[in-house]
């Protein structure tokens, strides 16, 4: 079976399992949300002010979140012993960890498509005009979140206080990906929206760097 | 053991004659004056976190390809030599920069990334201490690493486009940069010196690491015996009650 085959049936394994319960991504959706809106407590922004401040809360969200949302990647594969189940079947070890890839993009996507509009209601900022180019921002930083967070995930779920412990490795690799992203979409939130093109180089860079490092060394991750 | 000796008397000496140099011997900067000889021992803790670092790395490296448990000990005490040497970095710092700039700290490239790069070799080390199994702490850990090291450059690039505040290069930094040649040789000195120290570390903790390996493997199988002597005593005693 070819890689690609492979991942796209782990992601529909794992978009129907979530579907079922649809836990992820309410907890995703509602964390992010109280970010948000404790954010407003916490400043009190004018328009003005969120718009300067907006792309950098709204990224803060999406990244406490996905540090929580990409736990039970991994974790959850270990109360059956599913992960050796998959380990077995006669598919790439990279196939594994790509599956779970995209799965956790199309649940952390999903959550961003909610708390976009949320946003820019909430806090009276207009991404009219930009839409598009929005979507490549986000699209680029959510796939370098969830590249490096899943293979944390894969890495936390055998350690002890993996909860506490993913957000700490994630948070500080993630520093370079969350300026690129903030700068990126603050660029789309100005007077004259332009896309800053420097950032979303850098940023697909990330990507491909991290996707890169983790297709070579997926078979040491996911070894026994 | 005799080269280990040998390596921490010259260790000592050269940092005593590279506490005198930077202290009497180099000439007072023209505008900072005292608060300037910190650079002596900031520059070269600097340059010696990052060649820990890249120990590390070649550490994590060799680890993934053989499946030494040696190259995961010298991982580790790469990781924490170089841990020190930037908190080292992170302390002196701001020393010179609030009599300098007027502020403590900024968040330019260079102090970003150094503060970023402390953050992520502080997570590594703390990740081994959540990973009981010995060959996943090695395995796992060498991986971490590995993401942590190429993060590096990239967390330095995008601070560098981002803004940047600290002094350039005054080390080949181009045109209209340079050092007086009497500094230069005093900073040489205290380079060895600081190398010098943490390859000592380097090896002690390496060695530290190597025992409490064999020590744990020890009484792993001491405790096993145990409990095989254990159950035994157990079987004969439920037979013992039946018969």
């Amino acid at each position: 079976m070819t890689t690609s085959r492979a991942a796209a049936i782990l992601l529909a394994k794992e978009l129907r399992l979530e579907f079922r319960t649809r836990e992820l991504l309410t907890t995703t959706v509602i964390f992010a949300l109280v970010v948000v809106v404790l954010f407003s407590f916490a400043f009190e922004p004018t328009a003005a002010e969120s718009r300067r401040y907006g792309p950098g809360l709204l990224w803060i969200a999406f990244l406490f979140a996905g540090s929580l949302m990409l736990n039970p990647s991994f974790a959850r594969e270990q109360s059956n012993e599913t992960l050796d189940a998959l380990r077995m079947a006669p598919i790439a070890p990279f196939a594994i960890l790509l599956g779970k890839m995209l799965a956790n993009f199309v649940f952390l996507a999903v959550a961003e498509a909610i708390l976009v509009p949320v946003f820019a209601v909430l806090y009276n900022v207009s991404f009219s005009g930009v839409a598009g180019r929005l979507i490549l921002v986000l699209g680029l930083g959510t796939l370098g979140l969830v590249i490096t967070g899943t293979v944390f995930s894969a890495i936390s779920a055998h350690a002890r206080m993996r909860e506490l412990l993913l957000p700490l490795l994630l948070l500080p690799i993630l520093t370079p990906l969350l300026i690129a992203s903030v700068e990126a979409t603050a660029s789309l939130l100005a007077e004259q929206p332009e896309l800053d093109r420097t950032w979303v180089a850098f940023l697909a860079g990330f990507d491909i760097v991290f996707l890169t490092a983790s297709w070579l060394m997926c078979d040491y991750l996911l070894e026994e | 053991m005799k080269g280990r000796i040998a390596l921490v008397l010259i260790a000592a000496a050269l940092m005593v004659f590279a506490g005198y140099a930077a202290l009497y011997v180099a000439p007072d900067e023209k505008t900072m004056h005292a608060i300037q000889r910190i650079f002596y021992f900031h520059v070269p803790s600097a340059i010696c976190s990052f060649v820990a670092f890249f120990v590390v790395f070649i550490a994590n490296f060799a680890y993934l390809g053989t499946r030494q448990p040696k190259w995961d000990w010298l991982g580790v005490a790469g990781a924490e030599v170089g841990v020190v040497c930037s908190t080292i970095v992170l302390i002196t710092g701001p020393i010179w920069a609030h009599p300098v700039w007027g502020i403590w700290w900024t968040w330019d490239a260079r102090l970003t990334s150094t503060f970023v790069m402390w953050l992520l070799y502080t997570a590594y080390l703390l990740l081994r201490g959540f990973l009981d199994d010995p060959q996943r702490k090695a395995m796992f850990s060498a991986v971490f690493g590995i993401f942590a090291f190429l993060d590096v450059p990239l967390v330095y690039f995008s601070n560098r486009l981002w803004r940047t505040q600290h002094p350039q290069p005054v080390i080949l930094g181009g045109s209209n940069s340079g050092l007086d040649p009497v500094m230069g040789k005093v900073l040489l000195i205290s380079f060895v010196a600081v190398l010098c120290i943490t390859a000592v570390l380097i090896t002690d903790r390496y060695r530290l690491e190597r025992l409490r390996s064999e020590f744990d493997e020890l009484r792993f199988r001491a405790e096993s015996r145990e409990a095989e002597r254990a159950s035994k005593i157990l079987h004969a005693a439920r037979e013992a009650r039946v018969e």
